[in-house]
């Protein structure tokens, strides 16, 4: 009798498996697909024989990539976007989230208003607009930068789990003469490295993956992050100059060069996440269970 | 601070200032993220106002002049131009859509994962699944093209295949309309499942032994147990789609829309960047942005109460 269930519910494990390995094909074919067009000859392409593997193998859309300094120069101006804002984010986040744990500190439910009205009261498009004006910031890079370095959702999950570190470790602390910023450099950022990590991976792929604020903020085309040249190729928008001004022969650009161009935009953030992914399940959960 | 005002004059100096002198360091880190808060959050709700007035390039925004019909010009304008009330609908119907198609999808998906016995393979499973949620909605947008091309993408060359006739995916707005919504959840049903797997991981392991016992199989443990369990979670993120149901975001519509599909793919935000930031139509679309805005607090609001109404709990 035993035997049987236990079979039984061994059949039932086998199902769910096979689908979750359909559900993970649909995720990564496209991928696949982009990946073996991109190394393939334009021959192949045009004569419908690429599905999933590669044919002609063929570097040439790559080495058109890498050695056109317009892709390389926007790759590493995006890079130390990437960088720079996802440094100043986490250094916002943090400071922002560790006195509101204080319950004594006055003034503590005002600021968590003021904090909570931004989540469901956005002033809009066109006012934000105006103010980038105002400030002289359009066309600057630190555009992409400063508008959209604290986010309050990313703040409240620090917050949430600040407060799962116990209070005894701050308050023994303190009895030591322990100063507040040195109980946050020495206590809190050590013991809150997972959801840095996760916080640091939301900020860094909204940079890198951002466009709309270039698109709308920034009119200088070297300012342009990787993501917005990628929009405009796509698209094919100032194709024709694009072609006399870097010596393509044709306006627009094989489909294999397309892919390549994908690909490479990809990569960086490929590389990373499996590395950081273990923190930010956890830290994920955090803030999914504490709200 | 009630007793602090109880006590003499000198007494409430000396607690203000041992206060600041025991506190000044929390108010110094708390100094630059508030005043992020103002200037870039707070100093643009001055600018809603141009929504009632006539905007110019040399005023102040508090000397503008009042728009006509008591200010109402803009919106009554916004609601006789078509193509706002195109984007509108557009918004409406494409986030409907999304509720009815996107929303179960992450919930079906964290219950099957919950049901994987091996741990190694459910975490490989998860990292392929959440990967998309970390792909620009241009590079997304770079798939599609390549895997729906209408004569050399993988998707057509199938079709044409197995015999059917091309596809145009990308072209044709009511394909067009259905490759945006698939889009959104092949890119979000993985990453959106982890708040439900959060919640699954929250219910008390007794009651599944409890079930086993008086012989409940594996569906009907997910139907009385895992599913109730969690039903706030589900409430919640319900009541966040509803009041979002006029929203929309601008990096998804606006790398997916082409020239062809446009009377089905321009929503509100596409409109707002059209209109606005290149057509220079500030009243307008400030106005149509404060609308955006007000429908959906209201939408929130409306969702919140029905939900406590019916005894859910709500999200306060």
């Amino acid at each position: 009798m035993n035997n049987i269930k236990s079979t039984k519910a061994k059949i039932g494990d086998w199902i769910f498996v096979i689908l979750c390995v359909f559900i993970s094909l649909l995720c990564v074919l496209p991928m696949i697909n982009l990946l073996a067009r991109s190394l393939s000859g334009t021959d192949y392409l045009i004569r419908h024989e690429i599905y999933l593997i590669p044919k002609g193998l063929n570097f040439g859309a790559y080495s058109t990539v890498l050695s056109d300094p317009k892709y390389i120069r926007a790759f590493f101006y995006t890079v130390a976007l990437t960088a720079v804002s996802t440094v100043v984010s986490l250094f916002m986040t943090t400071v922002c989230a560790y006195p509101l744990i204080f319950a004594e500190l006055k003034g503590r439910n005002f600021i968590n208003v003021m904090i909570t009205i931004t989540m469901f009261f956005n002033a809009g498009t066109i006012p934000n607009y105006l103010l980038i004006q105002k400030l002289g910031m359009l066309d600057k890079p630190i555009v992409l930068i400063l508008p959209y370095c604290l986010s309050v959702y990313n703040m409240i999950i620090m917050r949430s789990f600040f407060y799962s570190i116990p209070d005894s470790l701050r308050e023994s602390a303190e009895i030591d003469g322990a100063s507040f910023f040195r109980i946050l450099a020495s206590i809190y950022v050590p013991l809150s490295k997972p959801v840095m990590a996760t916080l640091a991976l939301f900020y860094a792929v909204g940079r890198w993956n951002g466009y709309s604020d270039a698109l709308m903020y920034v009119k200088k085309p070297e300012y342009y992050p990787l993501q917005l040249l990628l929009y405009n190729i796509l698209n094919n928008i100032n194709s024709v100059e694009v072609a006399t001004q870097e010596g393509f022969s044709a306006p627009g650009l094989s489909e294999s060069l397309k892919a390549a161009i994908v690909m490479f935009s990809t990569i960086p953030i490929l590389c990373i996440y499996p590395f950081l992914q273990k923190y930010f399940i956890h830290g994920v959960m955090v803030g999914a269970v504490k709200e | 601070m009630k007793a602090a005002k109880n006590l003499p004059d000198s007494e409430r100096k000396t607690g203000f200032s041992s206060y600041m002198k025991r506190y000044w360091q929390l108010y110094l880190l708390l100094f630059l993220p508030v005043t992020y808060l103002i200037v870039f959050k707070y100093i643009p709700m001055i600018y809603v106002q141009i929504a009632f007035k006539k905007y110019s390039i040399v005023q102040s925004v508090w000397k503008m002049p009042l728009a006509k019909n008591h200010g109402m010009q803009y919106f009554i304008q916004a609601f006789s131009n078509p193509d706002f009330i195109r984007a509108l609908r557009n918004t409406v119907v494409l986030n409907l859509l999304d509720l009815v198609c996107g929303f179960p999808i992450p919930i079906i998906f964290a219950l099957i994962l919950n049901e994987l016995v091996f741990s190694r393979f459910k975490k490989v499973v998860q990292t392929i699944t959440y990967m998309p949620h970390f792909l620009s909605w241009v590079i997304i947008y770079g798939i599609a093209l390549q895997l729906f091309a209408p004569s050399t993408g993988l998707v057509n060359m199938v079709i044409t295949k197995l015999g059917g006739q091309t596809v145009p995916f990308l072209n044709d707005t009511a394909h067009w309309v259905w490759t945006y919504i698939f889009l959104g959840i092949w890119q979000s049903f993985g990453w959106n499942s982890i708040v439900y797997l959060a919640a699954i991981s929250g219910i008390n392991s007794e009651l599944y032994e409890a079930a086993s016992v008086d012989g409940a199989g594996r569906f009907q443990k997910m139907w009385h147990i895992t599913l109730p369990g969690i039903r706030p979670t589900i409430v919640i993120l319900l009541i966040m789609a509803i009041g979002n149901i006029v929203g929309s975001g601008f990096d998804r519509p606006f790398a997916l829309q082409n020239n062809l599909v446009m009377s089905w793919a321009e929503v509100i935000s596409t409109y707002v960047y059209r209109y606005g930031i290149k057509g220079l139509q500030f009243s307008l679309t400030t106005a149509v942005g404060l609308f955006q805005s007000v429908v959906g607090v209201i939408f929130l609001l409306a969702a919140n109460t029905l939900s406590r109404k019916l005894g859910e709990r709500g999200l306060w």
